[in-house]
């Protein structure tokens, strides 16, 4: 088949209707972007999962990031979409402008050029992430350790993905198929999801992120659902192999361990996060014990709208008080978001 | 290395050294050499006149400067009325620390710029305030409309073509590598587009609506033409001209073409009967090679093979199209495109 009829074959699809649901943010913002969902037929419904890093930050970290950008003597650093996330009673933007010290940078590695410049500051660097980011925390802690750099710390939320994906379809998730996470998989190899398609007997494609790669790991995991397929198959072959990057997952079992993460409007999940290991808390800014979750707008959905259980059109405050412009929950916020992509491109 | 103090804008003997030094000696022309309060000038019929504010940073950049900048920028904004440019003020705020050598380049910059595009600087000021050597130009620009032309954005009408006269986003990306301190050969196409827009006029081409595409890019100012004229908007991604660094530049970035400033480009809305003629002649103009005819406008009913519109009707108010901007993507998908949402980048002119 060529990719002409693929495309038409998803178009035209008219069996059994699917469920699949794209776990990684990049991947919400790319199928928006390529205008994907207008080329699947009504029987494919993508549904947006909880991986974007910035969405699924709970409201007690970002209230402690504003806590340290309040603190004389310190200052936060992030990357852009971090600072307009809601906490329970504002924002680090909201904080900043009344005075607070938080900054933009592009890459952590920045933040140690800060901290040499300015060595009375404390810089505390906003480390949210997946298995694709953790590693680059790795390397901002090997450089510190090195060149001796003392006034830089990790407030860490960094999050894994199997024991979200487990708890989604343990809690009732409807979804006949995962399209997996490129990225993630770059690290830690395809067999990551492995144990997770055994055990919920559903099918799992990797994926890239340019328009014919997800097209081709739709159709794929299409083929799979149709053939109940119950496996993990590799799309993305070109950056993802079945083992992962070895040295990447040696330094992150140095500088992390496994623990519990607490995720927005999903609560405590087991396993399912990484904190620094006893020996370099030296660096850590209270990353520990941020479990609340309040939300600054009781009628935010972001929870639900994060487990796939619904869209974000069907939340009453989206593009009424919630918009890019005054995001209610942190899904409007990110450029991964759902809700921030359905605005845009949907309406 | 000299640098600007404070007695610069003391408005005695300093300030008269620095005008005399940079700023007369760059622009020098009749009018202003007479040093009046305000210039008096010729000139009759329909005026146009326009104003802008430059605070890009760095001050200077691969393929142009502020200088160059601020001087296009008006420039452009009087043509995309029809109008031909004659006369520009400009304003200087410079902050104390500011490098006299670089403001002699940026004055020089300006100075050729405006020659290149036609305009004598007939009014000038100067102010300088404590500060860390920032440099910000305000220019104010004046020029005349043909009797006959009738340019502006509610003019689209339906089956219209939508041309861009080159690649998206190169200045933003050259100005975002300079921040960023990425190494690339990418320049930024900071242009005054008189020959390009004089030559439409004078083939007589039917040209509707001219924009130049700056912050918030292409997207951005579609989505408003679109909204001015009530229009459907329909773009293909394909045709999108965007140079191939740049188009990388965006892809490690996370960035998106569409949405990045250009300081040289224009969108041209034209009829459809002079859409082939007006291509030809943007493509033969300075700085118009890469021009391409990127979509068309319509009325809002749905197109063939696009039926799912219908059902997102959502902008339809009382039966009248608000105006919208639809993007068809390389697999035939299609977006419904906003403006530029957030801050995008600040400082990039």
């Amino acid at each position: 088949m060529t990719f002409g009829e693929i495309c038409n074959y998803l178009r035209e699809y008219d069996g059994k209707p699917f469920t699949f649901m794209e776990v990684c943010g990049s991947h919400t913002a790319a199928i928006a972007k390529f205008g994907i969902k207008d080329v699947l037929s009504d029987k494919i419904r993508l549904i947006s999962g909880p991986g974007c890093p910035v969405c699924v930050t709970p409201s007690a970290y970002i209230d402690k990031l504003i806590e340290l950008a309040k603190t004389p003597g310190y200052c936060v650093v992030s990357f852009g979409d971090m600072l307009r996330v809601p906490g329970s009673k504002q924002s680090l933007s909201e904080a900043k402008s009344e005075g607070a010290k938080a900054v933009m940078v592009y890459s952590p590695m920045d933040v140690l050029k800060l901290a040499t410049d300015h060595p009375d500051t404390t810089y505390v660097f906003a480390a949210v992430g997946f298995e694709t980011t953790a590693p680059i925390y790795t390397l901002f802690l090997e450089e510190a350790i090195r060149r001796n750099i003392c006034n830089v710390k990790l407030l860490t939320s960094l999050k894994t993905m199997p024991k979200v994906i487990d708890w989604l379809l343990l809690h009732g998730a409807s979804i006949d198929g995962f399209l997996a996470p490129g990225h993630v998989c770059a690290i830690t190899g395809s067999e990551y999801f492995d144990n997770l398609a055994k055990k919920h007997q559903i099918p799992f494609a990797v994926s890239g992120f340019g328009d014919r790669e997800l097209i081709m790991a739709i159709y794929g995991l299409l083929k799979m659902a149709e053939n109940r397929e119950t496996c993990v198959k590799n799309f993305y072959p070109a950056v993802v192999e079945g083992k992962g990057n070895e040295i990447a997952i040696k330094k992150l079992n140095t500088y992390f361990s496994v623990s519990s993460a607490v995720w927005r409007g999903m609560g405590e999940i087991d396993g399912s996060g990484l904190l620094l290991r006893e020996e370099y808390l030296r660096f850590d800014a209270g990353s520990t014990g941020l479990t609340e979750d309040a939300k600054r707008n009781k009628g935010c959905c972001c929870g639900k709208i994060l487990m796939g259980q619904m869209e974000p059109k069907d939340c009453p405050l989206f593009g009424k008080v919630c918009s890019p412009d005054h995001p209610q929950g942190a899904c409007m916020v990110s450029y991964e978001g759902s809700c921030y992509q359905y605005y845009l491109n949907q309406r | 290395m000299e640098r600007i103090r404070m007695e610069h804008g003391s408005g005695g003997r300093a300030t008269g050294e620095l005008i005399g030094e940079i700023f007369e000696k760059a622009f020098s022309n009749e009018t202003l050499s007479q040093m009046e309060d305000a210039a008096v000038v010729a000139g009759s019929g329909r005026i146009a006149v326009t104003t802008d504010s430059f605070v890009v940073t760095p001050l200077e950049f691969p393929g142009g400067d502020i200088g160059r900048l601020c001087i296009c920028g008006t420039v452009n904004d009087l043509l995309m009325r029809g109008a031909t440019p004659k006369y520009l003020t400009c304003g200087f705020i410079l902050e104390e620390g500011a490098d006299i050598e670089q403001l002699k380049r940026i004055a020089s910059s300006m100075a050729l710029t405006a020659k290149e595009a036609g305009v004598q600087i007939i009014a000038g000021d100067t102010k300088v305030i404590e500060g860390s050597g920032g440099v910000y130009i305000n220019t104010t620009g004046v020029g005349f409309v043909p009797e006959n032309v009738d340019i502006k954005a509610s003019n689209s009408a339906t089956e219209d073509v939508i041309i861009v006269s080159g690649n998206l986003g190169d200045h933003h990306a050259t100005v975002l590598s300079q921040r960023m301190e990425i190494k690339n050969s990418i320049e930024s196409d900071n242009a005054p587009l008189v020959e390009m827009v004089g030559k439409l006029l004078k083939e007589n081409i039917e040209v509707h609506v001219l924009r130049d595409v700056t912050r918030g890019g292409l997207a951005t100012v579609l989505k408003e033409l679109a909204q001015s004229s009530g229009k459907v908007f329909e773009i293909e991604e394909e045709k999108l001209p965007v140079d191939p660094q740049v188009k990388d530049f965006c892809g490690l970035l996370g960035l998106d073409p569409l949405y990045m400033g250009n300081e040289g480009k224009l969108v041209a809305i034209v009829s459809k009967k002079d859409a082939e003629r007006a291509l030809e002649i943007i493509r033969s103009s300075r700085y118009g090679e890469h021009a391409a005819i990127v979509g068309k406008v319509s009325d809002g009913q749905p197109v063939t093979g696009m039926e799912k519109i219908s059902d997102e009707q959502a902008e339809n108010e009382g039966g009248k199209t608000i105006g919208k901007l639809i993007l068809k993507t390389r697999i035939g998908g299609r977006r419904v495109l906003k403006e530029l949402q957030g801050e995008g980048l600040p400082r990039i002119c």
